[in-house]
């Protein structure tokens, strides 16, 4: 245990590269922890607890705290009822325990109107309109990107335009694509679709391009020839990489719900923040928030231990 | 220095003169005629090999040496058909041979073994192409993987082998082709001393063993003698053939022969090829040389390492 923390590009103990990984996660929610429960860091705000003979001031509103005490002052000067009150941070940052409660109650909570979701139900919405616009973008995007590695002619035929449209913002789409394909789904699906499909074509072919070209020529010797070549050397070859890149771009593909879930009928997990964001219950906001982390994270170390077991030959031996 | 007395290196005991008549005897495997290749590049067109001629017979064991720059990789790549060539034949059996193709195995220098398949899949992957049925193409792989000693590692994958172990793989899946020629580029350069030694004992029992037709490139003298029947001597700018030499040193082979009169012999002659007296001074022309000045303090106390 005598070992440095900080070597250039050493390994750790396991002992210590788990404890690093908690940490990551610990340093985070004390420094929230403490700027929400010790008053002095920040609590810019009061929260009036008797109203006192100040006109406006009302039980449980919040003013800022050089208010409060210019009022005081005041009332002090004429002698009259003093307000009370505590200090208290700003309505958009909720403690810990807030957003832990309402990690709970936003599942539990009826919709404030009819027409509006259940959180789950919500979420469901999200994922589905992740998984189609990843699945279709995949669909075509992979194929193309792979032949645009391997076969100079459709690189020159297709990454052009590739390149010119990944330029425009998948948002710039959205009113089209209503126009297009209505309300519902299809709309937000095509968003993510645009979002991810251009950028997912470029870096397909730029992993397969980077195939090592020995194994290439190798392979000829061996008899290889074109659908050979491809089928039995270029797509195992790059299979892995591709799988590495899929994780990265799906992470991608969640920057763009939020626009998506704008347009047309609007639905979903980010709809949900900014409804409850207007609403101002601000721990349901942070809990939402969470869980899209949370499902993020999830489905990445899920991806990731299937692709441990889907390509066991690049587990390198660890010393 | 004082020169060993040393017998000429044309000079061949009556087995060796006699095994050289029954090789040449042998039917031609690789005929290689004219064979001239010319890059065109920013400065003009470069002459990478010119007019370069030579045959090979059946089982012989034929290594190419050079300095470096006189396309010996070029060659065995051309030999290959991974390099196109301006001008000449190639003839494998007599017939021109144009791209690569599995009657050509090759042996790279680098480490090409396909990662994602295990040393078995490896193998049978020219078998598979063939289209030999699987369960055929198992058995005739396993077969090649013990003909190199490598049965307990049949379900390794390749970044759990040693260098050497590697190669050996390499090996076992080139002939497992049953190519007419084995071409191997420098196979063993990126080994240490002791696997390199180990390896060409290896191959020089593969070769013993099986019908096999090798062009071996390399740039040590030693491994060249110790292995070769003939050694085919390149020199640089253009590359062409300097002198293809009959090594005199009696088969088969062992490690206590690299002292012997005839191999050392054959060394000298080489290094008179390879490193001529006059090119030092040639260098020294180009500034391609030290520039040394006595980097100690004047009054250090340290004597000459003279």
């Amino acid at each position: 245990m005598n070992k440095p923390w900080f070597a250039v590009r050493k390994e750790l103990s396991p002992r210590r590269r788990s404890f690093l990984a908690v940490m990551s996660f610990v340093l985070p929610l004390l420094v929230w922890s403490l700027v929400s429960y010790v008053p002095f860091i920040w609590h810019p705000q009061v929260e009036i607890i008797e109203a006192g003979e100040v006109d406006y001031f009302r039980t449980g509103m919040l003013v800022d705290r050089s208010v409060f005490e210019q009022e005081r002052e005041t009332l002090r000067a004429e002698g009259r009822e003093l307000p009370t009150g505590t200090r208290t941070n700003p309505v958009y940052l909720p403690a810990p325990h807030e957003v832990a409660t309402a990690l709970y109650t936003a599942f539990s909570t009826e919709p404030q109107r009819r027409n509006e979701k259940w959180l789950h139900e919500s979420l469901a919405d999200s994922i589905q309109v992740i998984f189609w616009g990843f699945f279709l973008s995949s669909l075509i995007g992979v194929p193309l990107g792979i032949l645009a590695g391997t076969y100079v002619a459709v690189s020159r035929l297709t990454e052009p335009f590739v390149e010119f449209f990944r330029y425009l913002p998948a948002p710039a789409f959205g009113a089209l694509a209503v126009a297009i394909l209505g309300i519902h789904d299809a709309p937000k699906i095509a968003i993510i679709f645009i979002g991810t499909f251009f950028q997912q074509v470029l870096v397909v072919a730029n992993t397969t391009r980077k195939l090592d070209p020995a194994l290439l020529e190798a392979a000829l010797t061996l008899g290889a020839r074109n659908a050979g070549l491809l089928f039995k050397v270029v797509i195992p070859g790059v299979a892995s990489d591709l799988y590495r890149d899929m994780r990265i771009l799906l992470g991608w593909a969640w920057t763009y719900l939020i626009v998506a879930e704008m347009i047309g009928a609007s639905s979903g997990i980010t709809w949900f923040i900014t409804q409850q964001a207007r609403y101002k219950n601000f721990d349901n906001v942070f809990a939402a928030i969470l869980i899209i982390g949370i499902i993020g994270l999830t489905t990445d170390l899920i991806l990731a231990w299937l692709g441990r077991r889907l390509f066991p030959w690049q587990r390198t031996a660890r010393a | 220095m004082t020169q060993l007395e040393l017998p000429s290196y044309r000079d061949q005991s009556p087995e060796v003169a006699d095994r050289f008549t029954r090789l040449k005897e042998r039917p031609v495997i690789l005929e290689v005629k004219g064979l001239t290749k010319t890059f065109d590049t920013a400065q003009g067109p470069v002459t990478a090999l010119k007019d370069i001629s030579f045959r090979t017979h059946q089982r012989e064991f034929v290594c190419v040496i050079g300095p470096s720059g006189c396309g010996k990789s070029t060659l065995v790549r051309t030999l290959a058909g991974l390099e196109d060539y301006s001008s000449g034949e190639v003839l494998l059996d007599g017939k021109p041979v144009h791209g690569p193709g599995p009657d050509r195995g090759m042996v790279f220098q680098g480490y090409t073994l396909f990662p994602w398949r295990t040393v078995k899949k490896n193998v049978m992957f020219g078998l598979e192409l063939a289209g030999r049925s699987r369960t055929a193409a198992e058995e005739e792989a396993l077969q090649w993987i013990d003909l190199v000693g490598l049965s307990k590692f049949v379900n390794a994958y390749p970044h759990q082998l040693s260098g050497g172990m590697k190669q050996r793989v390499a090996i076992a899946r080139a002939l497992a082709n049953q190519p007419r020629i084995l071409l191997m580029d420098e196979p063993f350069g990126a080994l240490d001393a002791q696997s390199r030694a180990k390896m060409q004992g290896y191959l020089l029992e593969i070769w013993k063993n099986i019908d096999i037709t090798i062009v071996f490139i390399t740039h040590d003298l030693d491994e060249a003698i110790y292995l070769a029947d003939r050694i085919l001597v390149l020199k640089a700018h253009p590359g062409e053939v300097q002198e293809l030499i009959e090594v005199p040193v009696p088969q088969p082979r062992t490690p206590t022969q690299c002292l012997s009169p005839e191999f050392l012999a054959t060394k000298r002659r080489l290094e008179e090829l390879i490193h001529p007296p006059g090119q030092e001074a040639e260098e020294g022309i180009n500034g391609d040389r030290l520039n040394m000045v006595r980097m100690v303090p004047v009054n250090a106390k340290v004597e000459s390492v003279l």
